[in-house]
């Protein structure tokens, strides 16, 4: 398998305009320019030695104190040579990135979902709109300015006969419990390592 | 309908007509008493499974716990059921479909809120996208606490429901 790796990265490295190439846990990682995506994915997904003819995800990731904030990640998969590659690229709030859809068409749900959860734009997409969260939402929730609890609420009203959207009221604020939990590492237990030490 | 349903059942007028007839083969009871008697023995519900509770909410239907006993069946139109389970993460998105499927419902119609989603937004209560009890979008008459809840406790939920309508159950609304 190593084998093919080094075949892929190095047909990678002659025939496009790179950032960064590296292998990670056996697993080829590429960073690219937005304005390079397209000729990049064309050829990972059309050449003899890499066949990556899966897209299997395309992630988002929100940096707010980078001045390119959205990191933008496209998963694929090559059945031919048992290999997976990520494809990363950075854009500001204010660009955007060319849509893969002529490539690949699965990619259209992913970016949509993209779009919906970050506000990512893809120029040439031929259906953007939102597709997961609620007809009429605003906002993009999984941005870190976005509040956790959201800005509306819904109920059904029994004058109005409808669902109405209020402006969220909790009965109880939002609280972190600073208990001992195994998943957010104890502290206790490293006071008392100090304490025998 | 005319039909005096404040009659007293102890009254010494019934229990002459109980002992008149009790051994001709005919059974004398007050209409109430019949009509909870056929309400609580034909809950049919309708399944409005959303997430992980639906699970139980089918063992609930399959022969070992087997609901059919109370005359309990699922039913996948809503209307042709009596009782509405709201099983699971009720989001935003989806409301206004539990809404819609719950005025379809014919009277008398009862709903049972299963599992913490559905009772007060659970786990999701902090969550943008989550509505925090489906008694905010439809009126609930049981609520059955758990996560998810048990499909005995699910049966217990019914059986309650079954006690509340005997309670106040009458053909007047």
């Amino acid at each position: 398998m190593s084998e093919q790796i080094e075949m892929a990265k190095a047909a990678i490295e002659k025939n496009c305009r790179l950032n960064d190439i590296d292998v990670n846990l056996g697993q080829l990682q590429l960073s690219v320019e937005p304005a390079n995506l397209i000729q990049v994915i064309d050829f990972v997904k059309n050449d003899q030695s890499c066949e990556f003819k899966q897209i299997t995800d395309i992630a988002g990731v929100d940096f707010p104190e980078n001045e390119k904030r959205f990191e933008v990640i496209y998963h694929f998969l090559s059945f031919g040579f048992n290999l997976r590659l990520r494809v990363k690229t950075q854009i500001s709030e204010s660009e955007s990135l060319p849509s893969i859809t002529s490539i690949f068409p699965a990619a259209n749900w992913f970016e949509r979902e993209a779009f919906d959860m970050y506000g990512i734009t893809f120029t040439d997409h031929p259906d953007l709109r939102r597709i997961l969260t609620d007809y009429g939402f605003e906002g993009y929730p999984l941005r870190k300015d976005f509040p956790l609890t959201g800005n509306v609420e819904i109920r059904y009203d029994e004058i109005d006969k409808k669902i109405v959207h209020e402006p969220v009221k909790l009965q109880q604020d939002f609280r972190n419990f600073d208990i001992q939990s195994p998943w957010e590492g104890t502290k206790y237990l490293d006071k008392e390592a100090k304490e025998s030490e | 309908m005319a039909i005096n349903t404040n009659i007293e059942e102890t009254s010494p007028e019934l229990e002459r007509l109980k002992k008149l007839y009790a051994d001709k083969g005919f059974v004398v009871t007050s209409i109430n008493n019949l009509i909870n008697w056929a309400r609580t023995g034909s809950l049919h519900w309708m399944t409005f499974g959303l997430a992980c509770c639906a699970v139980e909410m089918m063992h609930v239907g399959t022969p070992r716990y087997d609901v059919e006993r109370f005359g309990a069946a699922p039913r996948a139109s809503p209307r042709h059921a009596d009782v509405l389970i709201v099983a699971g993460t009720l989001t935003n998105k989806m409301a206004a479909a539990l809404r819609k499927a719950y005025d379809q419902m014919p009277e008398p119609r009862y709903v049972i809120s299963m599992g913490s989603c559905a009772n007060g937004g659970g786990y999701y209560h902090y969550s943008y996208s989550v509505v925090r009890g489906c008694d905010r979008i439809i009126p609930v008459d049981v609520y059955v606490p758990g996560c998810p809840p048990t499909a005995e406790g699910l049966l217990y939920g019914l059986l309650q429901l079954q006690k509340k309508i005997r309670r106040e159950g009458n053909i007047k609304r």
